[in-house]
């Protein structure tokens, strides 16, 4: 496959760098991200956290090349998957690369199915358009993805439409789906926040196991602190458009190496303080149209000082893989 | 969904009595003499009258008369005109040129409509959207006569490309101005309602995640977004085609179409009572047959809907 003859040896498999993203609205242009860069490898789960509006999605939906243009445009960076990068390739590549590639699933899988074709046609569609396969076979395979996500009955629900299936079913087919073309890399855009407690845990599960099984790089997408502690390799915090910090998962649990990280960690309900007022982060995200100036986090940070509302913190390297963009990332980091 | 039609079917029967005694009674009970002006510029000959009073049971209280009028069409007899025409074969010859009319209007209110509110929809502001929504605002504010004479004089006696009226064999390509005439108004309605519902769904989750999939442009537009935007289109069309079928008097009178607006806008003006409340009748039905079928095609479109 010419995917894999491109294949640069010591790349990893899925690399995003200096990705920039601007949104050109009526009230202005919202600079969405400014410099976005993480990468995934085969196997690996790299978790992606963050509030509402910090530009998780963006990054997944840039990757895809699914942005809703206008008003998104990219304005700089790199996509590069097996060091070819996507940003420009000819849109006919770009289409062979989704759902082969790099597939995804969404949150809300009830929108995000069509809701007048069975889940069994959405599924069968990818595999007679993209692999050539006769009505039957597709059908046949199709059963298996379903059953490979523990559908019940799968021979029964193929033929079922997404209202028929409940929240977790309807994520499980989504996940099958997603699956249909083999992915090298798979994005989960908060594939459980629609989903009860239970169920996330039991999506959770089935995406570790699948991945485990397939070896896929795994790009997860979400803002439940708890979901990422079990499964993710490595973790990048982002924050108004930016990555703030990133480390693997338990050095960042550990130590965080940024303040906005830090108030995360705070800010999760723990069983040994119960009783005591739940701490939260002050404030709330800047509107991008008018990010502050300085470090975009100063108004909400308790460890503001001066540099912070003037100057934008680099990157700095904390040892291997470890990163953070704050002014006192050394300190924050040897605190814990 | 089969007991749904059933119980929809059923509820046809009260609607079917009350529409034909409302339609009889408003026919037969109005003050004035049913023969006035029947024998020329003297009055009819008594003869004449009785006759015609014993054929028509005009003697009887109007119940009676109702439900005499009601045994007989239930024995599929629509009964006869004051000359002695069979209704029933009035309706025969009228009723194919009118269904004929009703189709081409239809198709090229799809055609046309779901093609211009495509394109508009799926391209977003510019020139053709601009173009298709001016043109269809002129369209709706144009009564039907008006276009009808228009596309009359200027294609059939001016540059003399179509016949300005239609023969009596009503053939296909005759109805093809007539067709474009009267469904123009709601091509103008379809074009526009189908440019919402595109522009609509464009955005749509389940549309973007047809493209994350790989699936080629042509798929992702021609059968994942189409096929959730006709949806009300093709309601609406199904309603509009009950009232094609009702017949066009307008449009067929400016074109000299034989078919059943003509009919009953005729009978209406000569006080043919059997001939309206049989046209009349029939009109009711096949208007509520449109309507469920509008409802089951509906649930078929989308399998969100389920009516037991």
């Amino acid at each position: 496959m010419s995917a894999s003859m491109s294949r640069v040896d010591d790349q990893p498999l899925l690399v995003v760098s200096d990705l920039q993203v601007e949104f050109r609205t009526s009230d202005g242009v919202a600079k969405v991200l400014n410099g976005v860069s993480y990468h995934v490898d085969a196997g690996e789960t790299m978790a992606v956290l963050g509030e509402s509006g910090s530009g998780k999605s963006v990054t997944a939906q840039t990757i895809m090349g699914i942005l809703d243009t206008p008003p998104a445009h990219v304005t700089g960076g790199s996509v590069r998957f097996h060091g070819e990068d996507l940003l420009t390739v000819s849109p006919e590549r770009r289409r062979e690369v989704r759902g082969s590639g790099i597939a995804m699933i969404f949150q809300d899988a009830l929108s995000a199915l069509n809701p007048v074709f069975t889940i069994g046609f959405q599924i069968a569609e990818q595999l007679r358009l993209r692999q050539g396969m006769t009505r039957r076979e597709a059908r046949r395979r199709t059963i298996e993805l379903l059953d490979l996500v523990r559908i019940p009955h799968a021979a029964r629900r193929v033929d079922e439409y997404p209202h028929e299936f409940s929240g977790g079913m309807r994520q499980r087919a989504m996940i099958a789906m997603s699956l249909a073309l083999d992915p090298e890399v798979l994005i989960a855009d908060e594939p459980t926040t629609a989903l009860d407690v239970t169920v996330q845990a039991q999506i959770m599960d089935l995406l570790k196991e699948i991945q485990d099984e397939r070896q896929m790089g795994l790009i997860l997408i979400t803002h439940d602190l708890g979901v990422v502690a079990e499964v993710a390799d490595r973790i990048a915090v982002m924050y108004a458009g930016r990555i703030v910090e990133e480390a693997d998962a338990r050095s960042l649990y550990r130590r965080p190496a940024h303040p906005y990280t830090e108030a995360l960690l705070d800010s999760i309900p723990r069983l040994d303080l119960k009783g005591q007022q739940l701490r939260t982060i002050r404030g709330t995200p800047p509107s991008l149209l008018n990010v502050p100036p300085g470090c975009p986090f100063h108004p909400r940070c308790p460890r503001a000082a001066e540099p912070c509302r003037t100057t934008l913190p680099t990157r700095v390297a904390l040892g291997v893989g470890r990163a953070s963009a704050c002014h006192f990332a050394e300190e924050v980091v040897s605190r814990g | 969904m089969g007991r749904y039609v059933l119980r929809r079917l059923l509820q046809f029967i009260p609607v079917f009595l009350g529409t034909t005694f409302l339609i009889y009674t408003m026919v037969w009970a109005v003050p004035g003499d049913p023969f006035a002006g029947k024998c020329g510029e003297r009055p009819c000959p008594d003869a004449f009258v009785t006759v015609m009073t014993e054929r028509f049971n005009l003697n009887d209280p109007l119940l009676v008369q109702y439900v005499k009028y009601l045994g007989q069409l239930l024995q599929g007899n629509f009964g006869e005109t004051f000359s002695g025409v069979p209704v029933g074969q009035l309706i025969v010859d009228a009723y194919p040129t009118t269904v004929k009319l009703a189709v081409v209007a239809l198709v090229i209110e799809a055609v046309i409509g779901i093609s211009a509110g495509l394109l508009t929809g799926l391209r977003g502001r510019g020139f053709l959207d601009n173009l298709v929504l001016v043109s269809t605002l002129f369209l709706i504010a144009i009564p039907t006569f008006v276009t009808g004479y228009v596309l009359q004089i200027l294609l059939g006696l001016r540059w003399g490309i179509i016949d300005p009226t239609v023969s009596s064999e009503a053939a296909w390509g005759e109805l093809l101005v007539p067709g474009f005439v009267l469904g123009s108004l709601s091509m103008a309605y379809v074009a526009r309602l189908t440019r919402t519902s595109i522009a609509e769904n464009l955005r749509a989750d389940y549309v973007r995640t047809a493209v994350a999939k790989g699936l080629p442009p042509r798929r992702v537009v021609g059968i994942h977004l189409l096929r959730n935007s006709v949806i009300p289109v093709i309601t609406f069309m199904g309603t509009d085609l009950g009232a094609l079928m009702g017949g066009a008097i307008v449009t067929e009178g400016v074109f000299n179409i034989r078919g059943i607006g003509g009919l009953l806008f005729r009978s209406i003006l000569t006080k043919e009572g059997v001939t309206v409340t049989g046209v009349v009748t029939l009109l009711v039905i096949v208007y509520l047959l449109m309507n469920l079928l509008v409802d089951v095609l509906y649930a078929v479109l989308d399998p969100r809907i389920r009516y037991d």
